[in-house]
């Protein structure tokens, strides 16, 4: 008794075995083997355990609607779980394991479970561990999550690698004409005759090997080498190994690639490569799949679907029985039960119809093939099987006449086409009774499907209704509507009778439909009997179809059962969709390059390296990277950054501002759109003169803020933030393309054009006087506060300047060429550094703007007002501006609301933080009255100070004590609201 | 994954592109009573079927465009410049 | 009914489980009754189970077009908690919390809210202010299960999380220790059966096909199961909002309905035991394992207005990128479903469960990425509602007029723009 490989035949290649190893055994297979062959042709029989009730569970299959041999490949961070055996092509040096099982899968202390399977019908977890048992005692969730601890232990199949995954996944994208999805005769046929017509046609097929059913059977290696040949010299590109495993919206496609796997890869081996492929066309040749039915411990290993049998027979010259019992509804197992009798062994195939198809009987017979009619294997015996009872055909059911030994048993219930790629595209499927399958009649899109996808059983037909659908794809392409699809009409000899389940009266049998979850037929029985009919509530309620395989095997079964309990035809209670991925796809093949410091872009300033390398810690601002700090040799940040606001307030400093943003805004409309898009006025601002100025949005709120310099009468430079800076660019293009298309203005990016350095502090003005061609430009009278001027360095090199400040002090921003700016710099800082300057990252920036009360994003959150903020005085009343309406909305003027404040410890060595609450010393509880936005250790006053805003403004908090509240972090600190200008209010500083 | 078919630029991918809204929305005038901005700025037909709707090509030629779109299947209908006389610009260059 | 506890599952397992008999019935329609809810989703199911329970409404019906739980009750990421700071919001997604710590005993359905910990990454000193600003509200209006971890207390709790070579380094997070994943369809199922147990007709395949009304109130509810009138009539269909408002010659609303993707991946080992989420860089990304071992995760919207419940590719990559960034180990967990859900965006970002233009008409819709969570409070509160006709005090800000007044409820700052409130 045993499986045999045969001396010949098959797509092995004796002459190269492969050693791998299973649960620490080493064992040999032949390349040409899936991984499910070599276990096979090894004897390996129990493979896994199921998911609830531990059942040992072997190959049942030979593809991807395997549910039963799902198991561990590889070791260590390359461990992969849940691979599908019949799938995975043989290498190696492989190495597998079982999962789901302790010791091992052969003897699993879990297999306990089974024990009590009568109490873990579907669904009995709503029904309990809600509290102490029996009578669910208890409150809250502490005695669930006591249980659910257990549950979540036992759940799962595999377990995943903590640790990173090593490789390397690519994402590639492909454009063709025509998409043809499956490389059966079907798919070939299409694929060949569409680029013979010129079409630019890719072919994918997720086998390793082209050829779909052809594989399976006997001698055909000549007609698909014929096939293959034919596609290739047509012009069509082949994809092997390539699932294509969802249609998306207008002819896009995902697939993925698996690359051929070794038991070491090199370095730089990509392992998979997901593939977005765009077509006019797809072409769905992705045949069937054959499903079992619902008979006693249908799950048993040495139990396959019929075709099955065939596969490992023909294709990997396995024969895996001697004596074999095949059992079923259609003509397909004629063709396993004669190839597996010519191959020696003792075959029994009992049919399930009253009448047979004469031809194949005889043919069947003549090759040594006992046949039966209306019977069917209705039990199996055997931990592993060993034995079937067979029934006859009884009323609805069936009634036991005979025990029969075995050592392989074939079942076939019929046939699914896999319409799951047009269930994608929400393509209704519709029920055929004749086929007991269903079919897709029609799609919106330009999709067609031939062969065993479109239900035609025969290798003839497939190829003719591939032929069919030529001229529709041509048409389509050529942008005609084209006719709908042909459905086929299966094409066997004998009309097929329905077999779902093998009820046997007054034996209750455990009978799987969805194996991997446990899904029995009594488990949708009591989902019907507890009134979940719908096919929706039955796939929750009992998992059917949530497992690995979604549902390829066991949804039309789950079906069928619930429309006979409840009376009605399969139709009537509905289909599943399918969803994608068709199957399983690895989360790094989808992210593939984008991993790691990868993931997102990286936006470095024209002048990072040069801040690099005069000692700078950058710090994340959006996707850039700016300077944080620079220490020096012993600085701790807080040291850092105090010394640098200290030497800008006192010498000179110099900050990369490059991130921000800049829009050249020109045009003879130019001055008129700034004029609508800022809530001050800027028709009326000079030539030569900058302009801070607040954006709202429609809805009235702040949007953003920034400078905005006036080069020429037609001419504007704009800076924004540099959170807001691609935000405002959108902005301004969709005013002037949407809005106002009679403005003649043209907005430009040039963020990444010109680099800029703020150069800050009461020398500010002789560090630029050291490097520009004529020093005078910038003196007080030619330069005021405020001012702008365009001129060139003493190399010649164009910089525009304006006096800007930020920090309060005397300040410049100059900018230059993005290719200059390093030279630029250097120039800078010779002039600088002999000035005792410095070059200050973000945090000094943070303490120089907080302790003059100038607000960032931390304080313009999106909710707050122009009041809020204190702007409200800058709001033109001459001219209407976006927002100017809807903030005028009551809530958002109402009294009392949350204004910007100054924030000093009342005690002065105290610290607070920001994102503390401000609250009444009496009431540090609820909403409190404020929050905090920002702080620092002021270089100036020599302790903490904030900003925030708290309801009424400083004035309503003059002489009243105020706590911050941090519960998180520094719990509660007396605090004094103050004016949020703290330094220098008046502004001599800066205009001095 | 919609493919929008930019007058400039060709048929590319929506990643190439970001959303803007409701393309039938007429804004006011900028001194207009605050019903007739309350209305253009928050209520929305959320039309279930076709629907003018504005997209910007944002890594492409940065046009803001007018595409008319099912909001049922995704399917594309039309495609057309949002700025009024870049699209005749536009279309009777490609009429010529 | 059959109560639900171990001596019954003990029971019918030597039984043959024959014992249990229809969760909820399957009763023909009456042609009137007191209170109507259109939507046999999650709200609408609540509040007529809390209608029934607590205000001793009897005649209730809950009409569903399809089967009830088929909308977004199925297809959220099934994630628990009440990180809301706005005044309003604040009071009530606790509210939520509270009530969803004892909904199995409330309901006799164990629904299998895990309170396994909500963790926030932050990635700079900048977003952790922020994120303490939220946090700190919480505490003080009485969540002591709010904490911030540093870096080492986030390794301790999350080992395999990526701090060695992320785009955006992580810092530390802000954790809701409450928070946690509950079974999406139990509540479905468990509120259905609760309901029907005191009398609510709950009718499936009813699908509103016209809405007859005078001036000011709706008389009849045309279904596709015959003629309806009602007293009262509340809304509660998310995405299908406005399609029914404008059914009900109502107009516009303040809502757009956008499509969210949500993801699953074959089952594993435990491998995540909170709910793990983060924003930066322009992604947003949420994770967490359920007891079946499926990583449940998702991540923005689509971006653009839909009702098709399917979504597109570059957000399949889009969210496995950001998982993968955070938790470099997944990038061998396989995809094994995605779909996608319609929801009812709004323009601050917050629901509306309020009055409407007609006396006798009730909304609840505008839940945003945040439907789920809400489910217990939005079927107490819009039952409250629809019982004594006036809002209860914590959720008098959830109403339509909002936008005209300017008090708006922007948890995100992001301005009256759907798309940005995911």
């Amino acid at each position: 008794m045993g499986v045999k490989r045969l001396s010949q035949g098959g797509l092995v290649d004796r002459s190269a075995p492969l050693n791998f190893t299973w649960d620490g055994q080493r064992l040999q297979g032949l390349t040409g083997d899936s991984l499910a062959s070599a276990l096979l042709a090894n004897e390996q029989w129990v493979l896994g355990r199921s998911f609830k009730y531990h059942r040992p569970r072997g190959v049942m299959s030979a593809g991807v609607e395997e549910s039963g041999a799902l198991l561990t490949v590889g070791e260590g961070d390359r461990k992969d779980p849940n691979v599908r055996a019949t799938t995975q092509p043989l290498f190696d040096g492989l190495v597998a394991s079982g999962q789901n099982a302790w010791p091992n899968v052969r003897y699993d202390v879990g297999a306990i479970n089974s024990l009590f399977s009568p109490f873990y019908a579907a669904g009995f977890y709503y029904k309990t561990f809600m509290g102490l048992p029996p009578f669910e005692w208890g409150k809250g969730t502490w005695l669930w999550m006591q249980y659910e601890k257990l549950i979540r232990k036992a759940a799962g199949m595999g377990t995943l690698s903590r640790a990173p995954d090593p490789d390397h996944y690519d994402h590639a994208h492909l454009f063709c004409d025509v998409l043809v999805v499956g490389g059966g005769v079907a798919g070939l046929t299409a694929a060949t005759q569409l680029a013979a017509q010129g079409v630019d046609v890719v072919l994918c097929e997720q086998d390793v090997l082209l050829g779909g059913d052809l594989l399976n059977q006997p001698n055909s290696t000549v007609q698909i080498e014929a096939l293959t040949a034919a596609a290739r010299d047509s012009g069509v590109r082949l994809m092997a190994n390539t699932t294509v495993f969802g249609l998306y919206d207008h002819g896009v496609a995902g697939a993925l690639e698996r690359l051929p796997e070794t038991a070491s890869p090199a370095a730089h081996q990509v392992r998979q490569i997901f593939w977005t492929i765009r077509a006019q066309h797809t072409v769905v040749a992705t045949g069937a799949l054959e499903r079992s039915y619902a008979f006693g411990n249908n799950d048993r290993p040495r139990v396959l679907t019929a075709n099955a049998g065939r596969a490992y027979l023909n294709r990997y010259a396995l024969r895996l029985g001697e004596s074999v019992v095949i059992s079923g509804n259609n003509d397909g197992i004629y063709g396993t039960a004669f190839d597996l009798a010519k191959a020696g062994a003792d075959v029994a195939l009992y049919d399930v119809r009253a009448k047979l198809p004469g031809q194949l009987v005889k043919d069947a017979e003549d090759a040594g093939v006992r046949v039966r009619s209306q019977s069917a294997v209705c039990n199996v015996a055997g931990h592993v099987a060993r034995a079937v009872e067979i029934g006859t055909v009884q009323g609805d059911g069936f009634a036991i006449e005979r025990k029969r030994a075995c050592d392989l048993v074939l079942a076939s219930g019929g046939w699914s086409p896999v319409i799951h790629l047009l269930a994608h595209r929400g393509a209704k499927p519709i029920w055929h009774a004749d086929l007991c399958c269903f079919v897709v009649e029609s799609t919106q899109e330009a999709i067609s499907v031939c062969g065993s996808a479109a239900a035609y059983w025969q290798t003839e037909d497939c190829i003719r209704s591939a032929e069919a659908i030529v001229p529709n794809v041509l048409a389509s392409l050529s942008g005609e509507s084209f006719a709908g699809y042909r459905v086929g009409s299966g094409g066997h000899e004998a009309e097929m009778t329905p077999l779902y389940e093998a009820k046997v009266c007054s034996r209750k049998l455990k009978a799987f439909v969805d194996p991997q979850h446990d899904v029995s037929a009594s488990d949708v029985r009591l989902a019907h009997r507890e009134g979940f009919v719908s096919v929706e509530h039955l796939k929750r309620y009992t998992t059917l179809g949530m497992s690995n395989d979604g549902g390829k095997m066991g949804n039309v079964i789950g079906l069928a059962l619930m429309a006979d309990a409840l009376g009605k035809d399969i139709p009537d209670v509905g289909t599943t969709r399918f969803r994608p991925p068709y199957t399983s796809v690895a989360l790094g093949a989808l992210s593939a390059r984008s991993v790691g410091k990868h993931f997102r872009p990286l936006r470095r300033t024209a002048l990072h390296d040069w801040n690099l390398r005069h000692g700078a810690t950058m710090t994340e601002a959006g996707l850039w990277q700016r300077p944080w700090y620079f220490a020096r040799e012993g600085e701790t940040i807080t040291e850092a950054y105090i010394r640098e606001a200290t030497t800008v307030r006192k010498t000179v400093g110099l900050c990369d501002v490059t991130s921000l943003g800049k829009i050249a805004v020109q045009g003879p409309d130019a001055a008129e759109f700034l004029n609508r898009i800022y809530i001050n006025g800027f028709a009326k601002l000079a030539v030569g003169k900058a302009r801070y100025g607040i954006m709202l949005r429609d809805d009235g709120f702040v949007m953003d803020d920034g400078t905005t310099w006036r080069l020429g009468e037609e001419d504007f430079f704009m800076t924004t933030t540099t959170a807001h800076a691609a935000k405002v660019m959108v902005w301004l293009e969709e005013l002037l393309q949407l809005r106002w298309p009679e403005l003649k203005v043209h907005v430009a990016s040039v963020s990444d054009q010109w680099a800029g350095v703020a150069v800050a502090g009461p020398q500010s003005r002789a560090v630029l006087e050291a490097v520009l061609a004529e020093p005078d430009v910038v003196s007080d009278e030619a330069l005021p506060f405020m001012g702008v001027v365009e001129t060139t360095l003493k190399s010649g090199v164009q910089v525009r300047i304006a006096r800007i400040s930020f920090s309060g002090e005397r300040a410049f921003e100059i900018y230059c060429g993005s290719g200059y700016a390093e030279h630029m710099m250097e120039g800078l800082w010779a002039a600088a550094e002999p000035l005792d300057g410095c070059l200050y990252g973000l945090e000094a920036l943070g303490a120089l703007r907080i302790e003059k009360g100038h607000v960032t994003g931390a304080e313009l959150d999106g909710r707050v007002t122009l009041e809020d903020a204190g702007f409200a005085k800058m709001a033109s009343t001459k001219k209407p501006y976006v927002g100017n309406v809807l903030r005028q909305r009551p809530a958002m003027q109402r009294e009392g609301r949350p204004q910007l404040v100054g924030i000093l410890p009342k005690d002065r060595s105290g610290k607070f933080n920001a994102g503390a609450i401000l609250c009444k010393p009496d009431q540090i509880s609820g909403h409190g009255e404020g929050w905090i936005t920002a702080v620092t250790h002021s270089p100036v006053m020599g302790h903490w100070i904030g900003l925030g805003y708290i309801t009424g403004g400083a004035e309503a908090w003059q002489q009243k004590a105020a706590v911050a509240a941090d519960p998180l972090r520094l719990g509660n600190v007396e605090v004094e609201i103050v004016s949020p200008h703290m330094y220098d209010p008046s502004g001599e500083k800066m205009r001095g | 994954m919609i493919r929008i078919n930019c007058p400039f630029c060709g048929p590319r991918d929506q990643v190439e592109f970001s959303y803007g809204g409701d393309g039938s929305i007429v804004y006011p005038p900028l001194d207009a009573d605050a019903t007739a901005w309350h209305d253009a700025v928050h209520q929305r037909e959320n039309i279930r079927g076709l629907q003018v709707e504005t997209w910007q090509h944002v890594y492409g030629c940065r046009q803001w465009l007018k595409v008319e779109r099912s909001t049922v299947d995704h399917t594309i209908h039309s495609v057309r410049l949002a700025h009024d006389g870049a699209a005749m610009a536009v279309e009777a260059e490609n009429g010529r | 009914m059959t109560r639900f506890n171990a001596w019954n599952v003990l029971k019918n397992g030597l039984l043959g489980q024959s014992g249990w008999d229809r969760q909820w019935r399957d009763p023909e329609p009456k042609s009137a009754y007191d209170v109507v809810i259109v939507g046999g989703g999650l709200h609408g199911l609540a509040t007529a189970y809390y209608l029934a329970k607590y205000h001793q409404v009897r005649r209730i019906a809950v009409v569903e077009k399809g089967w009830i739980g088929g909308g977004n009750a199925g297809r959220n990421t099934t994630i628990v908690r009440s990180n809301y700071f706005l005044p309003g919001n604040r009071e009530f997604y606790e509210k939520s919390l509270t009530m969803w710590e004892q909904l199995s005993h409330e309901l006799n359905y164990n629904v299998m809210f895990s309170q396994r910990s909500h963790v926030s990454l932050f990635h700079s000193p900048g977003a952790r202010d922020a994120v303490a600003r939220r946090y700190n509200i919480m505490r003080l209006t009485g969540n002591d299960d709010t904490e911030l971890w540093d870096l080492e207390t986030l390794k301790r709790n999350i080992p395999h999380l990526n701090t060695e070579d992320a785009r955006f380094p992580i810092l530390g997070a802000a954790v809701q220790k409450r928070a946690g994943t509950a079974r999406h369809d139990a509540v479905a199922w468990g509120y259905a059966r609760a309901a029907d147990a005191l009398g609510v007709d709950i009718l499936q395949n009813c699908e509103v096909q016209s809405i007859e009304r005078d001036e000011n109130s709706i008389q009849t509810l045309t279904t596709s199961r015959g003629a309806i009138t009602a007293k009262k009539v509340g809304f509660a269909v998310a995405g299908n909002t406005s399609l029914l408002w404008q059914q009900a010659g109502l107009g516009q609303l303040p809502i757009e309905s956008h499509k969210l993707q949500a993801f699953v991946t074959e089952p594993l080992k435990p491998l995540i035991d909170q709910v793990v989420v983060y924003g930066v860089g322009g992604a947003h990304f949420y994770i967490s394992q359920s007891d079946k071992g499926g990583l449940v995760y998702g991540g923005d919207l689509d971006w653009y207005k839909s009702y098709a419940q399917r979504g597109n590719l570059h957000i399949v990559q889009d969210v496995a990128e950001c998982a993968t960034a955070i938790f470099p180990c997944v990038g061998r967990a396989r995809l094994l479903r995605h779909w996608s859900g319609i929801q009812d965006m709004s323009m601050d970002g917050s629901p509306f469960i309020c009055k409407t233009p007609l006396s006798n008409l009730y909304l609840n819709a505008g839940w945003n990425y945040g439907g789920f969570k809400a489910t217990c409070a939005s079927g107490w509160y819009f039952a409250d509602l629809i019982a004594n006709d006036r809002p209860d005090p914590v959720i008098e800000g959830h109403n339509l007029q909002r936008f005209e007044t300017g008090a708006v409820l922007d948890e995100r700052g992001a301005g009256a723009d759907c798309k940005l409130h995911g």
